[in-house]
């Protein structure tokens, strides 16, 4: 039968791949940002998961803040990838120095 | 039994799909590889028995932010063979890092199925006689108010901080003023004229 700890397996193999890819495209934002939803995503399964598992509906509505924070996350980074490629011409974002941070 | 074939299959096609998603040379089938993996994770929630978040899943996801990554993806003409340089470079720390997560990961997942820790009472139990979208609105429009006004405003901040950004003013362009013409009055535009016979007219 299918358990909480199978819901946790999928979650944590999902957000190690997550980490991986924004590990091994360190140059492509747009597969970092797509990184980043995915990781998003092992956090909303694994609250998702507790909450059946408790019985208990607060993972669900905190399930849902996540989602919106994901949403705003995604349309601002990639509002700032748009003027970024104006401004530079491409979007390698390992030699990004503008800021001199 | 039908649960765990769905269970599987669900897991399996998510996972795949994610590892997909980092590994795929074009961002564009990058894109679609995340919507193949947003659906198949929203068929894992379903099977929780989260309707509502599975639909919002399906609903923003896959409806908005992945259409969003499709048309920064193609709207922006960018030389993809250049960005992927690296990869094979950064594989091995991406690999160790990730072989430490997800060893830290099995670790913490022995411990709390070994017994875990007795954290607080549930706060909002869910009742068997409701549907479970009826449960969360029920939850959502009372004790989390605030905070679903404050997902409001992290969404109005993010609109008018994604227009702020990309919104541009075109130089050389003549548009309308219409406050212009509305002030322009008949004796500063039209002129009066007697010309001779014969005299012509000067403009």
């Amino acid at each position: 039968m299918i358990s909480v700890g199978h819901y946790l397996a999928v979650s944590a193999v999902l957000f190690t791949l997550g980490v991986l890819g924004i590990f091994i495209n360190r140059k492509n934002i747009i597969v970092i940002l797509m990184a980043i939803e995915l990781i998003l995503l092992a956090v909303n399964i694994n609250l998702v998961a507790f909450s059946a598992a408790l019985g208990d509906l607060v993972g669900q509505v905190f399930a849902m803040f996540v989602l919106t924070v994901a949403a705003g996350e995604a349309a601002i980074g990639l509002a700032i990838l748009v003027i970024y490629f104006r401004g530079r011409g491409t979007i390698a974002v390992d030699d990004a120095n503008r800021m001199k941070g | 039994m039908i649960q765990l074939i769905a269970f599987y299959l669900f897991a399996t096609i998510v996972i795949a799909s994610a590892a997909m998603v980092i590994f795929a040379r074009n961002p564009v089938h990058s894109v679609m590889w995340l919507i193949l993996a947003f659906f198949n994770a929203a068929g894992l929630m379903l099977l929780a028995g989260a309707e509502f978040i599975a639909m919002l899943l399906v609903i923003v996801y896959v409806g908005a932010v992945a259409v969003l990554f499709l048309f920064v993806v193609m709207m922006l003409n960018i030389d993809f063979a250049e960005l992927r340089a690296g990869f094979v470079r950064y594989l091995p720390l991406g690999a160790l890092v990730a072989i430490i997560l997800v060893a830290e990961l099995i670790f913490a997942l022995g411990a709390w199925s070994a017994g875990g820790v007795d954290l607080a009472a549930r706060a909002a139990p869910a009742v068997t006689d409701k549907s479970n979208i009826q449960q969360i609105g029920e939850l959502l429009y009372t004790r989390y108010i605030f905070l679903f006004e404050a997902a409001g405003i992290i969404l109005l901040v993010a609109m008018i901080g994604a227009i702020v950004l990309t919104h541009r003013q075109r130089g050389g362009v003549r548009i309308q003023n219409i406050s212009s013409q509305n002030q322009r009055r008949p004796q500063d535009a039209t002129r009066l004229v007697d010309p001779g016979v014969g005299q012509g007219m000067e403009l």
